[in-house]
């Protein structure tokens, strides 16, 4: 963990007040105002028609599954839907902007409020289960624009990526570390993921941050200036950013300095921020009500139809996990991080008496083999009711954990329920007195310096000898009838 | 007589009939454009070639015996401001040089299935904006009544084709009274429909929550053909209104008798041209003489509208001029040595005086700290406005005003006065900022010269029947559509 700004000396004088501004590309198959696909890594100018490249006399006329999947996201951070919102224009000039204004929501967003639960685990393990709540301010739906090319001479658009649904998650200024931040991101991304929102494939650019971010001294009410870092595609840029300019702002104050309000910009290679534009040369963007598109009215049965698609969250899901059935936190935090993992996990744990047990199988054995196999949860050929019995098997005494690996193994290769491979193979776990004692015998027989330790107060000794008749019997024995067996030989 | 000078619903009868085919007629209509283009100069191109081989393919479907509708094979002219696939669509302004359409508008797309035949690009005033065609980047058009005289604006060219007979119909497009005004100065038929009746998928937006196409035509029944043709929901444009397409000629029965005409007070008014209020006084008697109650009553914020509309035709225009920058299409300054340099370059070149003062004066009433003032402050009139219409309209079934405060004024007469230019549309553009339908229909002349002079007939939103049955009624009570100008 990088320590910044928050782990300096002057930060102990100061607040960091961070507000982040997150445009995320929604998953749709089309741009949100004309039907061109929305592929990615397409030849340049090739997803491209009238309408998302500006031509005179074009029209947007919107996505119906952009504004579904919208006011998805506002449900699933528990928002307000606005059961009436338009859309507006934002008007500024750049090559990439096909009509020089952006088609986005301005005073009526399609989501207002709502809360992103994080938790510190993810910037330290030791901190799991430490949460804290991030409000949001609004969530707005826009269209994203070309990507301009420098070549040697000159300069070229692609507008493929231009009119791709965007939205804007904005959040409130409750963010004080850039581990927050950080925690905030992968809580939101993960809520994105979950409800088939978005893909959140950085590498595509799909999340890309504003940072707004100010400092005070603490008990101060107001905040202080506010100075935003535009445009960043790395949860780690976010953090790095934050950090540097953190320390900026709070050694200019100290130094007896002032603070602008500006625009900055993230040089990644530098590792600085730097000024873009200060207040007095900000856009003004001239907004006003976009007049080819009709305001956004919500019905209730539509509505409706939208809350059915509500899945449980991740956050939810872990707490629901750990209350029912029993499993450490940090299981049910690797085990709820997927959707389709977290329902194979409660299909088995469901046939289960132990379910501690069967996340233990699956958090450590079955996603071990997987990940070598480079198989998704889906593909697995362990199903959810094998892993129960195995657990069962286990538990009754049938067989021994040492063998239940071995089991498990031929489960993975051949997809057979464990009972079955556990009668083809004979690896029953022997209980029978008789048996265990001519081994025992045996073993006592020939470790007499081991036998006489033990004799002496050594209760260790007994693991030995316990170790030593497993062996004998091919590690069918049952542990304990083996220990009993040798301590009343050896006591009796 | 030339198959150019009679009107659709002739000519559709003897095209039906086999009597003519529409290959004589596209070539009437060649020859007429021909010979008074040079003059007139309503059109900045014109294929004829392209126009003669597109009727003869309809000829050749009539002969194999597929159905045809009134307008198959009546060459429509269109005006600049319409995307027709694979021709120029330069708005009358430079900065659309070398733009090629790469798709039909839905009212070609229209046009063209019901067999009539887009033809030649209309001279208007750049980017609609004017009420002249004096604003054209590419010459003024001339009114055939009068070659010294503007023939109105902006739909010039449109206004002007139809009455020298060069083509029966053409479309133009109305923002603030640009189909109206012109159709009235050039002596016929222009009807601006009411605001989601036409798809404006197509038509470079001039104001977008006021433009409307609509047809010119020369007279009232063909102006309902064409409306007919063009008019319905359109998936491409989500301000157009899913309101059903009556046959518009079923409405003109002729029979005014008990309608109720309003005349609102405040549409006569002092230093409006005195032959002109007497033109419209006039018409209105003869309407009130076939059976119609004429009922006076009043539209109190009318004298708000224009500077309502320029508050919001103009703050509309500044966003949607913008994409015009040089970056994918159209002219591009040379030599810029950055990107904001070649915006200021090619649009300073590429925009003309009256388009820049729009977008400067749009630019400013939405800039922040000025938009309360001007562009929120104009909507909540506009709602007055329209407020104003719709209680009027709980009292009759259709206003009748003059469509403009006087005839056709001279080319250059106000040309370095955009205000009093603006006070041209004074008539017309409350009817757009309150998204009702208007029709102007011929009522008379100016004596000396000999003007024309237009009714403007308005009705309630999706009241088109109506407004055409009392221009309708009007008209064929009167012989001024058989007035022809001598060009």
């Amino acid at each position: 963990m990088a320590e910044g700004a928050t782990g300096d000396l002057a930060a102990m004088e100061y607040e960091i007040c961070i507000g982040l501004e997150t445009h995320v590309q929604v998953k749709t198959r089309t741009k949100v105002f004309c039907a061109c696909p929305t592929e990615f890594g397409a030849e340049p100018n090739s997803n491209v028609c009238p309408v998302c490249l500006g031509y005179p006399g074009s029209l947007p006329v919107i996505n119906e599954e952009a504004i579904r999947k919208t006011v998805l996201a506002g449900m699933l951070v528990g928002a307000k839907i606005a059961r009436y919102s338009k859309f507006d224009r934002k008007n500024y000039f750049y090559p990439d902007m096909p009509k020089n204004y952006q088609i986005s929501q301005y005073d009526l967003p399609l989501v207002i409020g709502g809360t992103v639960e994080y938790d510190f685990g993810i910037v330290d393990k030791k901190r799991l289960g430490e949460t804290k709540v991030c409000h949001l301010t609004r969530i707005h739906l826009e269209e994203d624009v070309g990507k301009n090319f420098h070549f040697e001479r000159t300069s070229g658009v692609d507008f493929n990526r231009a009119g791709t649904p965007l939205m804007e998650i904005v959040s409130e200024p409750d963010l004080s570390s850039s581990d927050e931040a950080f925690a905030y991101l992968t809580a939101l991304k993960e809520i994105l993921i979950y409800g088939g929102i978005s893909d959140c494939d950085m590498e595509k650019g799909q999340v890309r941050c504003d940072v707004n971010i100010s400092v005070r001294p603490k008990g101060q009410k107001e905040l202080g200036q506010k100075v935003e870092i535009k445009n960043m595609n790395t949860f780690s840029g976010v953090r790095h950013a934050i950090d540097y300019e953190s320390q900026r702002q709070i050694e200019t104050l100290r130094r007896g300095g002032k603070l602008v309000q500006e625009t900055r910009r993230w040089d990644d290679v530098a590792g600085v921020t730097e000024s873009m534009r200060t207040k007095e040369h900000a856009h003004d963007y001239r907004y006003f009500p976009e007049p080819d598109l009709l305001p956004v009215s919500l019905s209730e049965e539509w509505l409706a139809e939208v809350r059915k698609l509500v899945p449980e969250l991740p956050s939810a899901k872990r707490k629901r996990m750990v209350e029912r059935y029993g499993i450490p936190l940090y299981d049910a935090g690797v085990l709820s991080a997927d959707a389709a993992l977290a329902d194979y996990f409660e299909a088995a744990a469901k046939a289960s008496k132990n379910p501690k047990s069967v996340a233990n199988w699956i958090c450590n054995d079955l996603l071990r083999d997987l990940a070598e196999a480079k198989l998704a949860i889906g593909q697995s050929p362990v199903k959810p009711p094998h892993i129960a019995e195995l657990v069962e098997l286990v538990d009754s005494g049938r067989i021994s954990s040492k063998i239940a690996k071995d089991v498990f193994v031929e489960m993975f290769k051949t997809g057979k329920a464990p009972a079955a491979i556990v009668a083809e193979k004979g690896w029953v776990q022997v209980s029978d007195t008789g048996a265990i004692g001519k081994f025992c015998d045996e073993v006592i027989a020939a470790n007499p310096k081991i036998v006489a330790d033990f004799k002496a107060g050594k209760e260790v000794a007994l693991n030995a000898l316990t170790g030593q008749v497993m062996k004998l019997s091919k590690g069918k024995a049952n542990p304990q009838a083996v220990r009993d067996a040798l301590r009343a030989k050896l006591t009796g | 007589m030339n198959l150019n000078e009679l009107t659709i619903h002739e000519l559709s009868g003897r095209l039906a009939k086999k009597e003519i085919a529409a290959a004589d007629l596209a070539r009437d209509v060649v020859a007429r454009t021909e010979a008074v283009e040079p003059r007139l100069h309503a059109f900045l191109e014109w294929n004829g070639g392209e126009l003669l081989a597109a009727a003869r393919d309809v000829d050749e479907r009539r002969a194999r015996g597929e159905a045809m509708g009134p307008l198959a094979g009546i060459p429509v002219g269109i005006k600049d401001v319409l995307n027709v696939k694979g021709h120029t669509c330069r708005c009358g302004s430079k900065i659309l040089q070398g733009y090629v359409a790469p798709y039909d508008a839905t009212v070609i797309a229209k046009l063209r299935a019901a067999g009539a035949i887009p033809f030649g690009r209309l001279n208007m005033d750049e980017f609609a904006m004017g009420s002249s065609t004096e604003n054209s980047a590419f010459g003024v058009t001339r009114n055939p009544w009068d070659l010294e005289r503007i023939p109105g604006g902006s739909s010039g060219g449109s206004a002007a084709a139809v009455a020298a007979s060069e083509t029966p119909a053409t479309l133009g497009s109305d923002t603030g009274g640009s189909i109206r005004q012109p159709a009235s100065l050039c002596g016929v038929v222009g009807l601006k429909p009411t605001y989601g009746r036409v798809s404006r998928f197509g038509l470079v937006a001039f104001a977008s929550s006021l433009d409307q196409i609509g047809p010119f035509a020369k007279d009232v029944t063909d102006a309902a053909l064409v409306l007919g043709a063009i008019s319905g929901k359109d998936p491409n444009d989500s301000t157009s209104v899913p309101e059903p397409v009556p046959d518009y000629t079923k409405a003109l029965t002729g029979d005014v008798k008990g309608m109720k005409l309003g005349l609102p007070k405040e549409y006569f008014i002092p230093g409006m041209d005195k032959e002109v209020e007497a033109a419209a006084r006039a018409a209105v008697d003869r309407l009130s003489s076939l059976g119609a109650e004429i009922v006076d009553i009043s539209l109190p914020h009318t004298d708000y509208g224009l500077a309502v509309y320029y508050i919001i035709a103009t703050a509309e225009a500044s966003a949607n001029l913008a994409r015009f920058d040089g970056v994918r299409y159209g002219s591009r300054a040379k030599d810029a040595k950055d990107p904001i340099d070649m915006y200021g370059r090619t649009r300073g070149a590429g925009f003309g005086p009256e388009v820049t003062r729009r977008i400067i004066l749009g630019t400013y009433v939405l800039s922040s700290g000025y938009y309360d003032a001007y562009y929120l402050r104009a909507q909540k009139v506009r709602t007055l406005i329209r407020r104003d219409f719709m209680e009027a309209f709980q009292k009759c079934d259709a206003i009748v005003t003059p469509t403009t405060p006087s005839a056709a004024f001279k080319i250059g007469e106000k040309a370095e006065d955009p205000l009093t230019m603006y006070l041209s549309d004074i008539f017309t553009v409350n009817v757009n900022l309150a998204g009702i339908c208007g029709v102007s229909v011929p009522c008379g002349f100016t004596k000396q010269p000999k003007l024309p002079i237009g009714l403007q007939v308005l009705g309630k939103p999706f009241g088109e029947e109506t407004i055409l049955k009392v221009a309708h009624a009007y008209e064929q009570a009167t012989d001024w559509r058989k007035a022809r100008p001598a060009i």
